[in-house]
């Protein structure tokens, strides 16, 4: 029982942070919200710290096999909570302008990281459907928080919507396979599986466990709330919901299609590759007509996760590792992309047209630099980090056998090169249309200065992370 | 007798009528609402039916956790009504075009 606890050492104490936060901040007046702000930043870093701190060894159970630490779990979870760190640093000058620098943003955010962390560590359909959960009904409310914008509210009530809905399939098909395997713990559930004459009914189940998977992840068909989400929120709350859920994402796919279902192997990959080859193109497709960067990014989104379903559908070790690094690569070219677009925004100014960025060179040749390193890298140019997850993930498609669908992606990449060259032209090559100076604190200034170069130091050097998530799976 | 295909038919078509409700409705979402409600109503009566069926009580203790979970996005789901109405003055389904593209 005590090392149960231990393991669960840094969920219990970001809970325990939470509420200290929320009983604090009820008493601070609006000139100090700042003590709210550090305080949410400390608890994110030191719980990062607690995790890689309390990693075991070998990969360990808790609380009657419904929780599990494993390597991976201990990679990810670190890197969703330094990534909603740096969320919280990009947004605050943002918020401030908007009035809007509310202790609200900092809890909910916080508990939607709680819900990250119990998802990544999910060895239970239970503990995954409540960490799914305290995940999306934190972020439904984050949307909707700014509350005198219409687009907001209705970009809330169009993810509300789908997503209950899509929690309510993958419900259904849990509750089939409950069923059928007798169990919720899904390492029990492969046995039962393997065993099983009931073919039929475990199909049905997983066509519906992969629907709500795809929903949450924003796979082709179920990828229109994307760009609604991401154009009607506001940019601060973008950017969260762009980054650190993606690595819940993947970890649910994972953990249920490969630790909970790699008995019907055969069935979810054919059911995958046709979401990944669709996302991957229409996606890409449907990116090069948009004119607000923000939807450019939402659909660019969708082309990513067609990438990261790529490895897992290869079903091989090396196949599941390449899809996390790509995981980890897309959440730090979306954190920066965002990151610049708040940067770019100011008081009264929201820059989400892709022609708000016209000569962004003459105003701030760095940060203009970034961007670029930034979209080439989603491109996939080298030597950036986005070069070689589509590399890693391309090759092991190829090992598969699968080298139909390895030229699929790279079609589908080249598709993609286009608009994304196409915002860099307008960066470098147009006339600015005003010359108001960018205006920024200097932590945020640093850390995604420190962002864009972290994707092309980890372009030039990838393997120390490549070895990471080898070794994690 | 009532066998076990008996609630999972009832689960089936509550389920169903959820999907057809959320499908065909296009003028109020407070409608949104009760159908996603009762298609968490259906998945519990299937969890139920197995958990009774297998005599394994981990289905019940999922329900609990469900119904728990659906209150709290009911209470979500109302409050961003709220925002909405105040905002559009209108909870019309039909209305929510202002993002498109």
């Amino acid at each position: 029982m005590l090392t149960d606890i231990n393991l669960v050492l840094p969920e219990i104490f970001l809970l325990v942070m939470i509420s200290i936060i929320l009983i604090i901040d009820l008493f601070l007046k609006d000139e100090s919200r700042g003590a709210t702000y550090v305080l949410s930043i400390v608890t994110l870093i030191t719980t990062a710290f607690l995790v890689i701190n309390n990693s075991p060894e070998t990969t360990q159970l808790a609380f009657h096999k419904s929780f599990v630490v494993d390597p991976m779990s201990v990679i990810l979870k670190s890197v969703s909570l330094l990534v909603v760190a740096a969320v919280f640093i990009y947004s605050r000058d943002y918020l401030v302008d908007r009035n809007f620098y509310k202790g609200e943003f900092f809890t909910l955010s916080l508990f939607g990281v709680l819900g990250m962390m119990l998802m990544i560590s999910s060895a239970n359909f239970l503990t995954l459907y409540l960490g799914l959960e305290l995940m999306s009904l934190t972020m439904y409310a984050m949307v909707a928080m700014q509350r005198d914008s219409d687009i907001a509210a209705e970009a809330a009530m169009k993810y509300f919507v789908l997503g209950a809905i899509a929690s309510g399939m993958l419900l259904y098909g849990m509750s089939i396979i409950f069923g059928v395997a007798n169990s919720l713990n899904l390492a029990e559930i492969n046995q039962a599986i393997s065993v099983s004459e009931n073919r039929l009914a475990l199909s049905f189940g997983l066509v519906f466990i992969i629907l709500g998977i795809a929903f949450k992840l924003g796979a082709v068909p179920f990828h229109m709330w994307m760009p609604d989400v991401y154009d009607g929120s506001p940019t601060a709350i973008t950017t969260y919901i762009a980054t650190a859920p993606k690595i819940a994402a993947f970890v649910m796919l994972y953990r249920v299609m490969v630790e909970g279902m790699s008995g019907m192997m055969v069935d979810w990959q054919s059911i995958l590759i046709i979401l990944s080859v669709a996302s991957m193109f229409i996606g890409n497709i449907i990116a090069i007509a948009q004119s607000n960067i923000k939807r450019l990014f939402a659909y660019s989104t969708i082309s990513h996760v067609g990438f990261i379903l790529m490895g897992v559908i290869t079903g091989t070790d090396n196949g599941y590792s390449a899809s996390m690094f790509y995981t980890i690569s897309y959440v730090l070219m979306s954190l920066a992309g965002f990151g610049i677009i708040l940067l770019m925004s100011r008081a009264g100014f929201e820059a989400n047209n892709i022609e708000d960025y016209s000569g962004m060179n003459q105003k701030s040749p760095w940060f203009a630099f970034i961007m670029l390193i930034t979209l080439f890298s989603m491109a996939g140019v080298p030597p950036m980090l986005g070069f070689w997850a589509k590399v890693s993930v391309l090759q092991e498609a190829v090992n598969a056998g699968l080298v139909w669908f390895a030229v699929a992606g790279v079609a589908a990449s080249i598709i993609g090169a286009y608009y994304y060259l196409r915002v860099v032209k307008v960066l470098y090559f147009d006339k600015p249309k005003d010359d108001t100076p960018i205006q920024a604190s200097m932590d945020m200034r640093l850390l995604l200065s420190a962002n864009g170069i972290s994707m092309l130091a980890l372009g030039i050097f990838p393997t120390s992370l490549l070895a990471l998530c080898v070794d994690a799976i | 007798m009532i066998s076990l295909s008996h609630f999972l038919v009832l689960g089936a078509v509550l389920f169903s009528i959820s999907i057809a409700g959320i499908i065909i409705n296009r003028k109020n979402v407070i409608l949104l609402l009760m159908c996603v409600e009762l298609m968490l109503l259906a998945v519990n009566m299937n969890f139920v039916a197995f958990s009774y069926f297998l005599g394994n009580a981990v289905g019940q203790v999922f329900v609990f956790f469900i119904l728990t979970v659906a209150a709290a996005e009911a209470a979500i789901g109302l409050a961003i009504l709220v925002v909405l109405f105040r905002n559009k003055r209108t909870i019309n389904v039909e209305d929510l075009d202002a993002l498109k593209g």
